[in-house]
């Protein structure tokens, strides 16, 4: 039993380190268009675009990195597609979203359809674990270098929102368009460029999916990370660095039924698996008041158009 | 730096067939304040939103020193010099004092070091004589303390010719003054130029140079405010000698009891204490007036009432029952609500008028048809009585009350929440934004009211309202009741220094 008070910790923090990365630059996507007023619902679709792409271009060239931009790209090239739907009169961003997200994931099954037998090189990964004996421990801290990434973009993007000019011109256009139209910012232009940023990161989120952790392309690969990062940015109250932890609480939570299982417990194994959610759930009724506003929501989501 | 001369020459502005501007000429000189006149639909707006780059007139030029402008926004008005303080705060709310500032800007370095912008900012402030918290978030603040950042936010741009659409509506006389004499001296001192939008003669007389009165789009009069008169201004701007505000004097004849708070207290959004054990009664057929500037909890005691927010301590009791502001309650008691700005809190904009005049009393006879359907003649023809009788203008009871102008949705509310017999009527700031006429007449409602034995609590900002109402006047000061007195007995300089929280008690 005793083993079991190690290995179950160890593997949820292997789980989070493992997983956490499309939950984190999916996350950190949404945050940044979000913060400029705009929710783009369709990060589960753009995230699976990504994850095909991402493979076949690391398959057809070898190069995982290039896989990564590409994914990143296609991913930009959906945020601009939304961004240009909502810039049309008389369009709401959470319809197009639902409508790319449909979209996204049907275009990636049906061009990755030649893609699902083929393998491609995989994203590198730090061997953190190398003092360490012991197997458990060796696995659960591989790290690949885009979660790194992503860890590293977080701190940067807190950093952007807070002590920039541009930070504060998307702040500005996410708390109040008739303000950022007073002060001569255009609204449509900030909001464009945001969500495209925004599908940006979900791509690369995607790319990981394929090239590192399951590590393949097939239909199933994605189990709703686009969906989850997306209302984690509510969970983490539109800040970057809470989305980072956010994601790694998501990631480990979700790590918990497996291993439990590893060390014999089995009862209940689909149970666990609503840790995530049930936790997630928790800490949302804990720090919510029916009295207060949520904090750091910017006004501007949701008003409607 | 000193301003320059700003000259408009005969501008005209048409909004399809409807002329909002014909032929308006005015001039403000060099470090002078310069007062706009005019009821709510006269042209004072579309003026300086012609002057600042909201609309392109039609003809007619504005001319700044020897040059012609013609800005295509605010933002090149404000490279110009020109500046202006909107009656709807354009601040972002989220955001901090400091924020906003430095956000307003024209150019802001990539990397923005907040500890240098802090100090700098604290020098700028240091030579201001009103303070603002420079690290609060603007939402915080009381709506005086939201227009001084308005007005900084102005002299930290450096703008030399600063227009203020009515800027003390939201201030106590103390802070008006205080304000109104500081831009006055900085007038004098040739630093600004100083275009003045307001209703109110005083601070015409008080610290205007020149008066330029506008009435339907024309200029109808104006000149050195030395040669005229209020009565004489008055005429220009409505035709005719303005009514008497305050109305007839009236023996007390309080009755009994209708509404009885007893140690209330409350939370605002940020769960913050904001209404502090505060405890009074309002009498059948009196009008209690709660004076109290923005921000120091009136807000939420009004919420408390109307049921859209819950207490913390204390008990609210009408007619000897608890009463918690329920629909069941709001409706067994008879209490009705004409809140601050109606059109955001308590109406649907997007919805028509006889809608939202149905909104007290949809779900009983004879608009409630078999429990689940609604009668829409019932409705309809209720609404058309109501827009007769209260003189709502509107195209018709379908339109969208968010088209209407403010007088007009606080005349539908007032319709609506006056409907019936009333027992209790909570009213705040009834009369912000609205001219003359409306004014007088929401007054009048307001009387009659009383007159027919409704228990009315008046919260205003405006202490002429309060002294021309009420019977008794109570003063709020950071969430307490810190004052009662009565319009024969006081004068409004204690009051007004009560409610800025200056006052010692004697």
């Amino acid at each position: 039993m005793s083993a079991a008070l190690v290995t179950v910790p160890l593997a949820i923090v292997g789980g989070a380190l493992r997983v956490s990365a499309p939950f984190l630059f999916v996350s950190l996507g949404e945050c940044v268009t979000e913060k400029s007023g705009r929710v783009n619902l369709g990060l589960e679709g753009t995230l699976v675009m990504g994850a095909m792409a991402g493979f076949g271009v690391a398959h057809a060239t070898g190069s995982p990195w290039l896989g990564v931009l590409v994914a990143g790209g296609v991913g930009a090239v959906f945020g601009l597609l939304h961004a240009w739907l909502c810039s049309l009169p008389r369009v709401n961003d959470i319809a197009v979203g639902i409508a790319l997200m449909v979209l996204g994931t049907g275009l990636a099954f049906f061009l990755g359809k030649p893609l699902i037998k083929p393998t491609a090189p995989q994203l590198p990964a730090l061997e953190l674990g190398g003092w360490s004996d012991v197997q458990a421990v060796r696995a659960a801290l591989r790290i690949n270098l885009l979660l790194l990434a992503g860890v590293a973009l977080a701190f940067a993007l807190r950093i952007l929102f807070d002590r920039t000019k541009v930070g504060l011109i998307v702040r500005t256009v996410g708390e109040s368009a008739d303000a950022a139209r007073a002060l001569g910012y255009n609204v449509t232009r900030v909001r464009t460029l945001a969500t495209a940023a925004g599908g940006f990161l979900a791509g690369v989120g995607g790319s990981f999916l394929s090239l590192y952790y399951p590590g393949s392309w097939n239909e199933g690969l994605s189990s709703g990370q686009g969906l989850m990062g997306v209302a984690l940015v509510i969970f983490s109250r539109w800040d970057p660095v809470r989305c980072l932890y956010a994601s790694l609480l998501f990631g480990g939570a979700g790590a918990l039924g497996p291993a439990l299982q590893a060390v014999g417990i089995t009862t209940g194994y689909y149970l666990f698996g609503a840790a995530p959610y049930v936790l997630t759930l928790a800490i949302m009724l804990g720090t919510s008041s029916a009295r207060r506003t949520l904090a750091g929501m910017p006004a501007e989501l949701g008003t409607a158009r | 730096m000193s301003p320059e001369l700003l000259r408009v020459d005969r501008l005209q502005k048409r909004f399809g067939s409807f002329t909002a501007l014909d032929d308006v000429s005015l001039e403000v000189l060099p470090g002078t304040v310069h007062a706009l006149l005019g009821e709510n639909g006269a042209g004072k707006s579309t003026l300086v939103k012609c002057i600042m780059g909201y609309h392109r007139p039609d003809h007619g030029q504005v001319w700044l020193g020897d040059r012609e402008i013609a800005p295509r926004s605010p933002r090149d008005a404000q490279k110009l010099g020109i500046g202006m303080v909107y009656q709807h705060f354009t601040l972002v709310p989220n955001m901090t004092v400091a924020e906003n500032l430095v956000l307003s800007r024209a150019r802001l370095p990539f990397f923005l070091d907040w500890a240098k912008e802090h100090r700098h900012l604290e020098e700028f402030l240091a030579t201001m004589p009103f303070q603002v918290d420079l690290r609060s978030p603007v939402r915080s603040l009381a709506a005086g303390e939201k227009q001084k950042v308005e007005i900084l936010k102005q002299l930290y741009l450096k703008s030399r010719i600063v227009i203020l659409d009515e800027p003390t509506s939201v201030l106590t006389p103390a802070e008006a003054d205080e304000i109104l004499g500081l831009l006055h001296q900085m007038a004098r001192a040739n630093e600004v130029s100083l275009i003045i939008i307001t209703h109110k003669f005083r601070e015409v007389t008080q610290f205007a140079d020149e008066v330029t009165v506008l009435r339907r789009g024309k200029r109808v009069g104006g000149g050195s405010v030395k040669d005229l008169t209020p009565a004489a201004m008055a005429e220009m701007m409505i035709g005719a000698a303005p009514r008497s505000e305050s109305g007839p004097p009236r023996a007390s004849t309080a009755g009994d009891v209708r509404l009885r708070a007893s140690l209330l207290s409350a939370d605002d959004d940020l769960g913050l204490p904001s209404l502090n054990d505060v405890t009074f009664e309002v009498r059948s057929g009196e009008i209690v007036g709660i004076a109290a500037v923005a921000g120091n909890g009136q807000e939420e005691l009004v919420e408390v009432l109307a049921g859209q927010r819950q207490s913390r301590a204390g008990r609210v009791v009408v007619r000897d029952v608890e009463y918690r502001g329920t629909r069941a309650a709001l409706r067994r008691y008879k209490v009705r609500c004409l809140p601050e700005e109606p059109l955001r809190n308590a109406c649907v904009p997007t919805m028509s008028v006889a809608d939202n005049m149905a909104f007290r009393s949809f779900d009983e006879k004879p608009f409630a048809v078999a429990r689940l359907g609604l009668s829409r003649r019932a409705i309809v023809r209720r609404a058309e009585r109501l827009i007769g009788e209260y003189r709502v203008s509107t195209p018709s009871p379908d339109a969208r009350i968010g088209q209407l102008s403010g007088g007009n949705v606080q005349r539908a509310v007032l319709a609506r929440e006056l409907e019936g017999d009333v027992e209790v009527l909570v009213a705040a700031n009834p009369c912000m934004g609205l001219d003359f006429a409306a004014v007088a007449e929401i007054h009048a409602r307001l009387r009659r009211a009383r007159d027919v034995g409704t228990a009315v609590l008046l919260v205003s900002a405006d202490l002429d309202e309060i002294f021309a109402l009420a019977d008794r006047v109570l003063v709020m000061s950071e969430g307490r009741i810190v004052h009662e007195t009565t319009p024969a007995t006081a004068d409004m300089r204690t009051v007004g220094q009560f409610m800025a929280g200056h006052a010692i008690e004697a």
